[in-house]
């Protein structure tokens, strides 16, 4: 029973944890299905961090945090759309200034308005997503197994863990079963011929870019209102590369991205109980090992010694028409 | 217009298109200047020109591809604006681009459907494309399997698949642009057939080519374009082809090279068994066979694709092959992809066919590109650095003896013309005075004056007594310049020819696949 | 398209991109409550207006000299290492193997040896990246990325668990011994008569930062592998034709800029703080791609890119210091360089381009 408890307690915290992955992942690859690179997810998770720990601190709203959260994230994707898209700019020099730009601008502001060191107020009662108890969790915890799991794994998380866990199926329908879908996935692999089928590239890729803001900016209202209480200095802690990590991982697939990021977040879960693998595997792993594992794996894929990731075909270069 | 019809009472046809003083340019370079055009309905309207001469321009604008800068279009009979490529597909207009624009990884069918979903959802769009493609099908002779991905069709299925866009979007004006490039004889001929059956059906067809011959089998009417402008528009059957090339350029042309007798020598470049297979696991080069002697020219023809590029790519030391290869009777380094150095040590220079991409670096200064692939010879050097000084006098020199404009070796390439980028590759190449000279494309996208510049060329080295391997898709190219053509198609030779006993005909045949007699 | 002539686009577009940078940076200080005209007099008073300040602008230009410079020759052969941040680190490991592990007699041998030892470990750290770029196709920012949170593992690890001295509690190495301590700028400008302030850690890397900008001049636009360097980078397909190994450029070209980047910690790790500690670079590496993309990758304007940043580091040091501003307006002001002198270069580029064009005109019509 010990066994289960201890699985149940790290599973659940791979739940949580892989949820900012998993909704930063999803983001980015919409926004990389489409032809634009974006590795400017890590900024926008941390500005939304921040706009959504702030106002929810000020408001005492959890909700109107979110939507500040998810604004503010909107907003820096419009910023990587002008550069990348209307101004045929790079669009990786384009998302390593939102990265600086939002860690120099989260810590500026907050130390404007709350003066705590670039921190915002611990948020407490409706000022952040508390768990969500699924309907018998309690009456079920006692039934061995498989109510356990429910109780101790499944139910009990804040609401955006199962929003995060929806948006999958959600993305794999829209990108193979839907209009939008297609044309999305025909822009990052042809754009010119999304361009001579009557359609814009430009609206196409904006929308891309703008729903990838609006994950973020759930990923990063995630991190300061339901993974922890309030916003702290550089809180996304590289988060966003790892995401973008997994989304190579899982070769731009909408299924496979959600096991990458739940092995993503499985390592942080274990790097946070080093104890556990030496009580049942008897061995010690450094915890910085574990720390890196997720760059290690990425690079090891990346190297195509398991499988090769192919990107969309336009990824990353500008559409200009040819002459 | 007027024509009679059957009762012998005149009637008033509308043209299908018309277009009134269309310009357009592109920062200094005016691609189109004042041009009109009236395009009768049901008939297939030929457009001829050479390269830049702005017929690709003509016909982007026309599609919405780009917005013109002056003129007006009507279409039949009604002033119609054409600010983007949707406005076109409502007019009924349909495009061919020379580059196809499908998506690579997607079904046939999602190709088709693109932009013209029916709805929000994409299964109701499939199931009602695939039954109208079924139709389509039989009606034109334009089958493909709907369910294939587009990247395992061959060129000319794909160009398919593009007619059947347009006609699947309802156009009834069907605009290809230099839609033979990529085909051979053959399917060049069914997609003929195809544009007949169209016409009859009572669409109307704008052909746009750099070929007399095509223009002469299969269009009613033809306008020739030259330098942005409409020069002419005659009735086919009332021109020729040496009256349309005249046109064309602007003054008479001679449509062959003289040619001295070959005095062929030893054996320079002898080709066994070559083979190459690409990065994907293609077998593009299956064991290759030929030899190129002292002061003869060999011409490689063949549709593009056929295993030319890569022939090219492994004898200028690129591309990795097995098999053996042998300058001067001694052999050469085929199984590493980095031998271009040791290539020009041997002896062997090489105009590629695209300049662009391979002979050029378009953002350096012409002197610069004046020794590319030959930055290590030791003339140049200067201790550890590059005489820079020597290199840019060398390259002034250069540019005067080709005559290439402007004679300045400080402009980068890009600021050069086709014609005169391709001097420089051919200045650079042919004044090392090399024991063998690949030439891949030589006038491809050359103005006229140009191509005779550099056909002389070739022609001069070999009666210097060099050898010269000529890859060429333009078949009257190899035809005028070879005193033996091989013929390429899979990535075998199909069969080898004198270039004075074999025609058009025979070598089409083999540049379809078909075995003709023997060697 | 026309082309803009070359003083506009060496000297007015990224004059004009840094006045934008700056014009936003103005509004955000404003933003949060500040007078950015008092901002900027404490910057240039802390920075420029003594021998104190200078001290410090110039030590932070020499890192940002090196990691810029690393990032231009890069960018050459059209690779983008954002890996400077992780080289650097490696960079500092190197330096601090060769400073305590090896007995050397003199500061001058002591440099020179550590030098080679920081390029090498640099150098090794851009070498993976490199060679799984060219051989297995792994795009290198991404693997320069992943290869910064690597380095950054690998030197928590070595720092906690292995080169920490038993009695410590701090994650860093033992202090470096005597004889490798370098000379400051103090030390070199006594013999001259000049009084330089004695308390800033400029020290006599500034002249290696220099003798390296030189080094790239030369390398990049003097010499085959530079010729080869920049035909590689502006098309890979023509440097394939003309018998360039594309392998070979790209390991040979990130070895250099790895190397570069290594060679920064010879000023953190050995002139300033005697010892390897975690985090030595401080974002240094990252602020090499902005020097890189306002100098256009040529040496000259990387070292003038370094001075500027030089000179906001320590601007920014006062301001935290004095007012009520964070040092992460720094951040922000990199940030916004970034955008606009590179993401955004074409916003700034289109409309000077349409103006000249018509001045032009104007004048032909004369």
């Amino acid at each position: 029973m010990d066994i289960l408890n201890d699985l149940i307690t790290v599973l659940n915290s791979t739940l949580r944890l892989s949820t900012p992955l998993l909704l930063a992942c999803l983001a980015g690859l919409f926004s990389e299905r489409a032809g634009i690179f974006d590795i400017g997810l890590e900024g926008k998770m941390l500005c939304a961090a921040f706009f959504s720990g702030a106002v929810a601190a000020i408001t005492g709203s959890v909700w109107i945090g979110l939507a500040a959260g998810i604004a503010s994230s909107l907003a820096l994707s419009a910023l990587h759309g002008i550069a990348s898209i209307t101004f045929r700019g790079n669009q990786l020099i384009s998302g390593v200034a939102i990265n600086f730009f939002a860690a120099g601008m989260t810590v500026l502001v907050a130390q404007s308005w709350f003066k705590q060191g670039g921190r915002t107020p611990s948020l407490t009662g409706n000022g952040r997503f508390n768990a969500v108890e699924l309907p018998l969790a309690e009456s079920l915890k006692d039934i061995p197994f498989l109510g356990h799991i429910y109780n101790g794994l499944i139910s009990g998380h804040t609401i955006l863990v199962y929003i995060a866990l929806l948006v999958v199926p959600v993305t794999w329908w829209i990108l193979y079963r839907t209009r939008f879908g297609l044309r999305l996935r025909a822009v990052g692999e042809a754009p010119e011929a999304v361009d001579t089928a009557g359609i814009s590239v430009i609206h196409l890729r904006f929308a891309a870019v703008g729903i990838c803001g609006v994950l973020c900016g759930i990923a990063g209202a995630y991190l300061a209102t339901g993974l922890q209480a309030g916003f702290v200095k550089d809180m996304t802690a590289g988060r966003g590369y790892i995401a973008l990590a997994a989304l190579i991982f899982a070769k731009w697939r909408p299924w496979y991205a959600l096991m990458s990021c739940l092995l993503f977040g499985f390592l942080q879960a274990i790097a946070l109980r080093p104890d556990l693998i030496e009580a049942y595997l008897s061995f010690k792993v450094q915890v910085q090992l574990l720390d890196v594992l997720p760059y290690i794996l990425t690079v090891i894929i990346l190297a195509g010694f398991v499988g090769k990731a192919t990107p969309p075909r336009a990824g990353g270069e500008p559409y200009v028409k040819e002459q | 217009m007027t024509i009679n019809d059957k009762k012998g009472r005149h009637e008033t046809v509308v043209p299908a298109i018309e277009l009134v003083n269309i310009s357009k340019a592109f920062g200094a370079v005016q691609a189109n200047k004042d041009i009109s055009i009236r395009v009768m309905p049901g008939t297939i309207h030929g457009i001829i020109g050479e390269n830049g001469a702005g017929k690709s321009t003509l016909m982007s604008i026309l599609y919405g591809y780009y917005k013109a800068d002056k003129g007006e279009i009507f279409i039949k009979g009604s002033q119609t604006s054409i600010p983007d490529s949707q406005a076109a597909i409502s007019a009924g207009i349909g495009m061919v681009f020379q580059h196809f624009k499908l998506v690579q990884n997607f079904t046939v069918l999602e190709n088709i459907i693109l932009g013209v979903e029916d709805g929000a959802m994409l299964r109701p769009s499939l199931a009602k494309a695939r039954k109208s493609l079924t139709e389509l099908a039989k009606e034109y002779e334009l089958n493909v399997d709907p369910d294939a991905n587009i990247e395992d069709l061959s060129v000319g299925h794909q160009q398919r698949v593009e007619i059947l866009k347009a006609l699947y979007r309802q156009a009834n004006i069907l605009i290809l642009d230099e839609p033979t490039g990529v085909l051979t004889p053959a399917e060049a001929n069914q997609l003929f057939r195809i544009l007949h059956r169209l016409r009859d059906e009572g669409k109307t067809i704008l052909l746009i080519t750099h070929k007399l011959r095509e223009i002469m089998n299969i269009t009613e009417t033809v306008s020739v374009m030259r330098r942005g402008e409409i020069v002419a528009t005659v009735p086919t059957s009332q021109t020729s082809p040496e009256a349309l090339a005249e046109l064309m350029v602007g003054r008479k042309v001679l449509l062959r090279v003289d040619k001295k007798p070959a005095k062929p020598g030893a054996k320079i470049l002898d080709v066994k068994n070559l083979r190459v297979v690409d990065e994907v696991g293609i077998e593009r080069l299956k064991g290759v066979d030929f030899h190129v002697r002292s002061g003869e020219v060999l011409g490689i023809a063949g549709v593009a694709g056929n295993g030319q590029s890569e022939l090219l790519a492994v004898l200028g030391g690129y591309q990795k092959a097995t098999g053996t290869v042998k300058i001067n009777e001694k052999p050469i380094e085929v199984g590493s992809a980095s031998q271009g150095q040791s290539r020009r040590a041997n002896g062997l220079s090489h105009v590629p066919e695209d300049r662009q991409q391979e002979g050029l670096i378009m953002e350096f200064t012409a002197w610069e590109n004046s020794v590319f692939g030959y930055h290590h010879d030791a003339g140049i050097q200067n201790g550890i650095f590059m005489n820079n000084a020597a290199i840019r006098n060398e390259a002034q020199a250069k540019i005067e003896r080709f005559d290439i404009r402007p004679p300045d070796p400080r402009l980068k390439a890009r600021n050069f013309s086709g014609g005169n980028q391709q001097k420089i590759v051919l200045a650079r190449e042919i004044e090392r005075d090399p024991e063998i000279l690949l030439v891949g494309q030589p006038t491809r996208g050359v103005d006229i004056g140009a191509i005779e510049f550099i056909h002389r060329q070739i022609m001069t080295l070999r009666d210097k007594g060099k050898a010269v391997l000529l890859v060429s898709v333009e078949l009257d190219e190899v035809l005028s310049l070879s005193d033996r053509i091989a013929v390429m198609f899979d990535g075998n030779i199909m069969g080898e020819r004198l270039a004075s006993e074999t025609d058009e005909k025979e070598l089409g045949l083999l540049m379809a696949g078909v075995k003709t007699g023997t060697n | 398209m026309q082309k803009i002539p070359q003083w506009a686009d060496v000297v007015l577009v990224p004059l004009i991109s840094l006045l934008l940078a700056a014009i936003i940076s103005a509004l955000v200080i404003i933003a949060i409550g500040q007078d950015p005209i008092e901002a900027v007099k404490l910057m240039v008073i802390g920075a420029l207006g003594s021998t104190y300040g200078w001290g410090y602008t110039l030590y932070y230009a020499t890192n940002f000299i090196f990691t810029g410079l690393a990032v231009s020759v890069a960018f050459h052969a059209k690779l983008f290492n954002i890996g400077g941040e992780g080289q650097a680190m490696i960079g500092g490991l190197g330096v601090a193997i060769a400073a305590l592990y090896i007995p050397w007699p003199h500061w001058s041998i002591a440099l020179l040896g550590c030098t080679c030892s920081a390029a090498i470990f640099g150098a090794l750290w851009g070498y993976l990246p490199a060679i799984l770029q060219a051989k297995r196709g792994s795009h290198i920012v991404i693997t320069t990325i992943m290869f910064n949170f690597i380095a950054a593992g690998l030197l928590n690890y070595v720092l906690v668990n292995v080169m920490r001295p038993p009695a410590s509690m701090d994650p860093a190495t033992a202090s470096f011994p005597p004889a490798t301590h370098l000379p400051t700028l103090h030390d070199l400008l006594m013999p001259l008569g000049i009084n330089f302030s004695r308390t800033t850690p400029a020290n006599i890397t500034f002249l290696i930062a220099f003798l390296a900008a030189v080094f790239v001049w030369l390398l990049i636009w003097k010499t085959r592998l530079g010729y080869s360097i920049r035909s590689f980078g502006q098309s890979g397909s023509a440097a394939k034709y003309a018998g360039i190994n594309p392998v070979k450029i790209t390991v040979i070209t990130m070895l250099i800029s790895g190397g570069l980047a290594g060679m920064m910690s010879i000023n953190t790790t050995m002139g300033e703080a005697e010892r390897l500690i975690l985090n030595a670079p401080e974002g240094a590496g990252f602020i090499g791609i902005a020097v890189a993309l306002m100098g256009r990758s040529h040496p000259l304007g990387v070292v003038l890119a370094s001075l500027l940043f030089g000179f906001l580091y320590q601007g920014g040091a006062e301001l935290a210091m004095w007012m009520a501003i964070p040092r992460e307006l720094i951040v922000v002001i990199q940030a916004l360089v970034i955008l606009f002198t590179g993401a955004l270069d074409n916003m700034v580029r289109l409309p000077i381009n349409a103006l000249l064009t018509i001045i032009q005109k104007s004048g032909d019509a004369k």
